[in-house]
């Protein structure tokens, strides 16, 4: 079962400057027990994806076309608030980047974890029991004792683990993490993305997973969609993506980061020029100003070009690999 | 012979902290953020920090910076005393020795237009007679920009273009080192490698040496000559980047670099993993700092205090350095 389907999605903003469209024909879906990742850069509407499922838009925004099918049942564009607010922190849970804005400060742990659970119709003791339970699948040590702590006795790393452990008590279908590990120091951010894998296995839930870091989506994510400027460029197995990227962008941006550099190299590469205006979206393939294979059709929009089963860039050239064309 | 730059003994950094309660229950009142440290930067040399959040790495920049006084050690750059300056002496001094702080935006002034921007080191040393349109132009173009940046404010910047910016402020006065505090974090991985490289190339156009600080260990591995993996305001291991990455001896950096998430999905990830959380400085563990957390650990390391020792090119802090890829041992169950 696919527990999200977005099709067509796009998503405009009204602006002083003009209509900013910072979705364009957004398309993916995440299926059940899968982990799906979203890489791309700042501006490439990571964000608005997000906000846009949890229907949090910003006045200035609304979804002008296409749809979010959750659990195959409901459309959560078009859903009541009312609805809407039912399945946010029960079916969609959310981990964010920074784990003190999860938490509230001025509450114990453990009362906030109690209030999450506002609607499961459990007793007192026994909710508190499940926050109990809960930190202890995050680790954290006496856990008996830290339902009673307030956030700032813990670490940064501890915080992040609690908020996860809050964005799982409800054993949602979908976990939506926006870059978790970010402000995470490298020891940690291991220990919280296997963290994460073994719960999502445990609780048997999809998890839509961004970040810019490239070897955390490598190691943890199922399948990876790539997003530049509001599109979708490329998604597939996360195999394909790294071993056999299509669209010119994301060959690019794997290129650039430091750690696929074999051997020492002084100078890194780099996509030269930046990301277009979106209130004044290019012609065609919205990645040609800074493409190296642009040719003359990409002036026309390019079309979804399936590479393998599962695998598909949006881009006239995807049907050569790159390596294969450089030989030619 | 090569010429040393800057020169750091046995440098020591502690902050107040505690009541006069707490000193009387027997708690500290001060804690060391950084705990003897000791290196030194060869003209034209790239030098780097790495460590974990809290390790002490911005407190050691800012001490050799002269912002953070030094409570013990010895700071020695281009042949003077850091310690003990007065307000002129530092600002003398800073004028050859540059800081780049680590947010890129949050380091210029919002109310300043990127001319202005750029100008300000001119005016804050006085320096007279040059042609400051001229030197705003010139040192645009030297990190890549062009001119009609010089009217724009820092909102209007995106972080790779604000991190030039910032690069042209610390190279305006012609320094001799640059300190870079986190130089990439927050910027997107395609406008890192342009950061990266516009600062390999500035230190080899104008012979600059430079102190990297950053958590990025794949970043370190294509930008400094040298390495130090600091640990609890100590170094664990120094020594030539190339080596340290492909045999680490210490078990905080094997860790480290195994740490390191590789963006390939089928990499086979001999990890080691750390247990525990980083202990706090209030309370440093006895003996080797690093046996609480060190898969290798043996009974003496947590008594015994282990002292930088040379190893080959390396100084180590370990009584039991690794072996060329060592397996930490199965762990028995406490």
């Amino acid at each position: 079962m696919t527990v999200l389907a977005v099709s067509g999605l796009s998503v405009e903003f009204t602006t002083e400057g003009g209509t900013l469209q910072a979705l364009r024909d957004v398309s993916f879906e995440v299926p059940e027990r899968k982990i799906v990742g979203v890489v791309g850069e700042s501006g490439c509407g990571k964000s608005t994806l997000i906000n846009a499922i949890l229907g949090l838009l910003a006045d200035n925004g609304h979804v002008s076309a296409g749809e979010i099918l959750f659990e195959g049942a409901q459309e959560l564009t078009t859903l009541d608030p009312t609805s809407m607010r039912a399945l946010r922190g029960e079916r969609i849970s959310t981990v964010f980047q920074d784990p003190m804005g999860a938490l509230n400060p001025v509450l114990s742990v453990g009362r906030q974890m109690v209030n999450v659970q506002y609607r499961s119709g459990r007793s007192k003791a026994e909710k508190t029991a499940r926050a109990v339970e809960m930190l202890q699948k995050v680790r954290i040590p006496d856990a008996e004792k830290a339902v009673n702590r307030y956030p700032h006795e813990f670490s940064g790393g501890m915080k992040q683990r609690i908020a996860i452990a809050m964005a799982l008590m409800m054993e949602p279908a979908l976990l939506i993490a926006d870059e978790p590990t970010t402000a995470l120091d490298a020891t940690l951010e291991v220990a919280t993305i296997e963290l994460l894998k073994e719960l999502q296995e445990e609780i048997g839930c999809s998890v839509l997973f961004i970040s810019h870091h490239l070897g955390v989506i490598a190691e943890l994510c199922d399948e990876v969609i790539v997003m530049y400027a509001g599109e979708v460029v490329e998604r597939g197995d996360v195999r394909d993506i790294f071993n056999d990227p299509r669209h010119p962008y994301a060959h690019r941006l794997l290129d650039c980061d430091p750690a696929r550099q074999k051997g020492l190299v002084r100078h890194l590469p780099t996509i030269p020029g930046e990301i277009p205006d979106l209130r004044a979206r290019p012609e065609g393939c919205i990645f040609r100003p800074r493409c190296h294979r642009a040719e003359a059709r990409c002036t026309e929009t390019p079309p979804e070009i399936v590479v393998s089963p599962g695998h598909m860039a949006r881009c006239w050239v995807a049907e050569v690999p790159e390596r294969a064309e450089a030989a030619r | 012979m090569t010429e040393i730059v800057l020169t750091v003994e046995d440098v020591e950094v502690t902050f107040p902290t505690g009541t006069l309660i707490d000193g009387l229950r027997g708690r500290p009142r001060s804690i060391k953020g950084v705990a003897g440290v000791s290196f030194s930067v060869a003209r034209g040399e790239t030098f780097a920090l790495v460590g974990e959040s809290g390790s002490g790495k911005t407190t050691l920049a800012r001490a050799i910076n002269g912002l953070q006084p030094v409570s013990a050690g010895h700071i020695e750059f281009e042949g003077k005393a850091v310690e003990g300056q007065d307000r002129a002496g530092l600002k003398a001094m800073r004028r050859r020795m540059s800081m780049m702080f680590q947010d890129p935006v949050g380091s210029l002034s919002p109310r300043l237009n990127v001319g202005q921007l750029i100008a300000e080191p001119f005016r804050i040393h006085g320096v007279e007679g040059r042609d400051l349109r001229g030197e705003v132009v010139r040192l645009l173009n030297l990190v890549g920009l062009s001119n009609d940046f010089a009217e724009r404010y820092p909102h209007q910047l995106s972080g790779g273009q604000a991190r030039r910016v910032g690069v042209a402020r610390s190279i305006a006065l012609d320094p001799t080192l640059i300190i870079a505090d986190e130089p990439t974090a927050g910027l997107d991985v395609s406008v890192q490698g342009e950061v990266l490289n516009l600062l390999n190339d500035l230190r080899e156009r104008l012979g600059l040496s430079m102190v990297i600080i950053t958590h990025n260990l794949h970043v370190v591995h294509h930008v400094a000559d040298r390495v130090a993996v600091m640990y609890l305001g100590r170094f664990v291991e120094t020594g030539p980047t190339g080596e340290v990455f492909r045999d680490p001896r210490h078990p905080y950096t094997a860790a480290l670099l195994s740490a390191n998430p590789e963006p390939d999905p089928d990499k086979a990830h001999d990890r080691i993993s750390l247990p525990a959380e980083v202990p706090s400085l209030l309370n440093r563990p006895p003996g080797c700092e690093f046996h609480t957390r060190c898969p290798w650990a043996r009974e003496d390391c947590r008594t015994r205090v282990p002292r930088p020792e040379p190893l080959g090119n390396r100084m180590i802090s370990c009584h039991y350095p690794l072996e060329a890829g060592a397996k930490p041992p199965e762990r028995t169950p406490a």
